[in-house]
């Protein structure tokens, strides 16, 4: 590379180290811009880095869905709506960024709620078990004889429910529940009820049979109304329930995990702490061992973590404690390469290479080492990033981040800071270096 | 020069007498699985000032009659409780009856409740994990050193790869089944992500020694094979030690500063790649020389046909 071209590129590396350094830290300048209020200088744009809930508080919650009434076809549309009604609900409650999403696993079916900094999630909870399943069925068709006919489920499910209003009838003042569907239940309530004309409907509610009225004639404009025995306040609890979302299936929670806000808030203090006294520990090794190579080594380090910390921005990576702990070893790593390229740098000047040629032997023979050790870490990151558990994804996904990037400043970024010694007095000055 | 070589005997001595200890540790203790493979709850919390002792806390939870309820006090003011999956409610109980004893940090607390099925699926699902990573690791050993052939088979090499590998995953398990009797340390997925990770440190630590080797190999000029082998570690002793220490630098900062969360996972991550340095240079290549050397003897009394 010509000296020129090495001064090209080192200054496109720096301004990309400023760049992303401005990006992460956008504050300050933004504060200048505010100040000389100056128009048409756009403000760098303010955005936080995506914290996981052990970094934040919240809770984790994973549902189970009993499918086993569901055929295999329809598994998935029933597991959206429920996805959809679920979140629907936690809107409600009022919390933002809610993550509501459903995750296959073997044979069953789950849904998975992330509630992010949820001050009182037993409330949370609650309100999401509360969530009625309403389910409409129909007669048997083998079991007509019997005076008891049992019931089969229908298609018709909560899932289609548009609203649910309370009236009472009019003879005897009884409450009862209105039901209104969307289009889309509306169609599967006329087909149900033009196939059981003269039969029996019935409606369960959580798996609770609450009435079981005859079909007269096909009903079109998608309204249904239960009349069962409730007392007013029943009903009205009822239809404030629906009216939230009728699950089209029965959940079951099966694990959750809570973090309390301020845990979350010392785990961030201390693992940032401790990727602080990492980083100082590396700076102050690399300079008291490679001197001034230690420094330049430093100073891609700094590039480094400026693109990293920028890419989990902006990606957004979704920072938790074993991302951020994959990110500290990762800057262990990065100067790993550094040190593999300054050792063999030694070995070659001891053979008495000159400092140009110890350089380029030094990267170019110190190559496959590094990409060998990168490769065995990436490729156990990436089987590890498959294992699903959302410690192991964080972390798996940093590290490789890191890795990947740490390839890029140790070889690129430290040999353009050291190839501007060639040919100047610094570079005969041998303790100086190594 | 430093000959390793020469003094191998009593590096393997120092191996073997760590593993045994290990497994003898793993055998007698046994290891502790955390919730997430066996299922159950964890209710942690902080106590404004001293928590109570943990005396006064047992006969609080017995009075709730939650089956077994291991209490454990972390530090000053933390206690962790561990039991069979509870309902929120029982959770609320329970914080009733630990804010009778002292008052409670707010927003510090976490809970946990893992059904048995998802643990049985995290097990099998981690199973499948450290057989397909032990697999990588083979593919890759097995291309790795396709090229080398003289004096030592290649499957030599990636034999005692492996032989450094267990050795760098069995020490630290042992110091877990033992931390798991005194301290409460138990397997968790940090853990088992943290040895994953050295499985690929461990792995590459041991063939940048071996690459040399080969290096020094084709360079050589009819010296003796422990005489390639010494000066090759010699080469990379430097290179092995400063990277180790570095990346060992940043687990001691996680350790130290890390919190409580990450602290076992620095732990094993550390005794991994602390083990995975001392094996690749006194183990894996020492072993080689060792092979190498009982086949020769073998080959001087039986001369090969051929």
């Amino acid at each position: 590379m010509t000296k020129s071209a090495n001064k090209i590129y080192l200054a496109v590396v720096l301004c990309l180290t400023v760049a992303c350094l401005l990006l992460v830290f956008p504050g300050p300048v933004n504060r200048v811009l505010s100040y000389l209020n100056i128009g048409f200088i756009p403000h760098l744009p303010e955005k936080n880095f995506k914290l996981g809930l052990d970094l934040q508080g919240g809770s984790h919650l994973v549902y189970e869905a009993d499918v086993s009434q569901v055929e295999l076809k329809g598994r998935k549309d029933s597991m959206q709506g429920l996805r959809d009604v679920i979140e629907r609900r936690v809107n409600m409650f009022g919390v933002t960024e809610a993550v509501v999403s459903t995750q296959q696993a073997g044979d069953s079916e789950r849904l998975v709620v992330e509630l992010p900094g949820v001050k009182d999630i037993n409330k949370a909870i609650e309100m999401i078990g509360k969530t009625p399943y309403l389910e409409f069925k129909e007669e048997s068709p083998n079991n007509t004889t019997s005076s008891e006919p049992s019931f089969v489920s229908t298609k018709l499910t909560g899932q289609y429910l548009k609203k649910a209003t309370l009236s009472f009838e009019q003879s005897t003042m009884a409450s009862e529940v209105l039901l209104e569907f969307n289009d889309e239940g509306a169609a599967i309530f006329k087909e149900l009820t033009e196939k059981n004309i003269n039969k029996r409907i019935a409606i369960y509610i959580d798996n609770v049979l609450i009435s079981a009225p005859v079909v007269r004639e096909a009903i079109s404009g998608g309204k249904a109304q239960i009349t069962g025995t409730f007392s007013v306040q029943e009903a009205k609890d009822l239809v404030r329930n629906l009216n939230a979302g009728a699950l089209p299936l029965p959940i079951k929670l099966i694990s959750q995990t809570n973090i309390g806000p301020t845990l979350g808030l010392v785990s961030l203090q201390q693992s940032l702490r401790a990727a602080w006294f990492g980083l100082i520990g590396i700076c102050l090794f690399m300079l008291v061992f490679y001197r001034f190579s230690g420094f330049f080594a430093c100073l891609s380090l700094i590039t480094y973590a400026a693109i990293l910390l920028c890419l989990f921005k902006f990606i957004p990576v979704t920072l938790t404690l074993a991302g951020i702990g994959g990110g500290v070893l990762s800057v262990g790593m990065a100067v790993d390469a550094n040190i593999l390229i300054f050792e063999r740098m030694k070995e070659e000047r001891k053979k008495g290479e000159n400092f140009q040629k110890s350089l380029e032997l030094g990267f170019s023979r110190a190559w496959p080492s590094i990409r060998d050790s990168n490769l065995t870490t990436l490729l156990i990151a990436v089987i590890m990033f498959g294992f699903g558990s959302s410690f192991v994804k964080g972390f798996a996904l940093t590290l490789s981040l890191g890795i990947l990037i740490s390839m890029f400043s140790a070889m690129f970024a430290t040999k353009l800071w050291m190839n501007i010694f060639v040919g100047t007095r610094l570079e005969n000055i041998k303790k100086l270096w190594l | 020069m430093i000959s390793f070589t020469k003094y191998r005997k009593i590096f393997y001595a120092f191996s073997l007498v760590l593993i045994i200890a290990a497994i003898a540790s793993m055998v007698i203790f046994g290891l502790r699985l955390g919730i997430e493979f066996t299922g159950g709850s964890v209710l942690e919390v902080k106590y404004k000032q001293q928590a109570p002792v943990l005396e006064n806390i047992k006969k609080q939870t017995d009075a709730l009659n939650l089956g077994e309820v291991a209490v454990q006090v972390a530090g000053e003011q933390r206690v962790i409780l561990k039991m069979k999956p509870i309902s929120e409610a029982g959770k609320e109980n329970i914080l009733q009856k630990l804010e009778a004893l002292g008052e409670i940090e707010k927003g510090s607390e976490s809970f946990q409740v893992i059904g048995p099925v998802i643990g049985k699926e995290l097990k099998n699902k981690t199973k499948i994990v450290v057989f397909l990573s032990l697999l990588s690791i083979l593919v890759y050993i097995a291309i790795s050193f396709r090229k080398i052939s003289r004096p030592v088979k290649s499957w030599v090499y990636g034999f005692t790869g492996i032989v450094a590998l267990c050795h760098d995953i069995i020490i630290p398990l042992g110091v877990f089944a033992w931390l798991g009797r005194y301290l409460g340390a138990e397997i968790t997925i940090p853990i088992i992500t943290a040895l994953l990770t050295v499985f690929g440190y461990s792995i590459n630590d041991s063939v940048v020694v071996f690459d040399r080797i080969r290096e020094n190999l084709f360079k050589s000029k009819g010296e003796s094979f422990d005489t390639i082998v010494d000066a090759s570690l010699n080469q990379t002793l430097g290179r092995s030690v400063n990277t180790s220490f570095t990346v060992i630098l940043v687990l001691l900062a996680i350790l130290l500063f890390g919190g409580n969360t990450l602290r076992y996972f620095a732990l094993a991550l550390l005794l991994g790649v602390g083990f995975g340095t001392y094996s690749s240079i006194f183990v894996a290549s020492l072993l080689v020389v060792t092979i190498f050397e009982s086949r020769e003897k073998r080959g001087l009394k039986r001369p090969r046909r051929g």
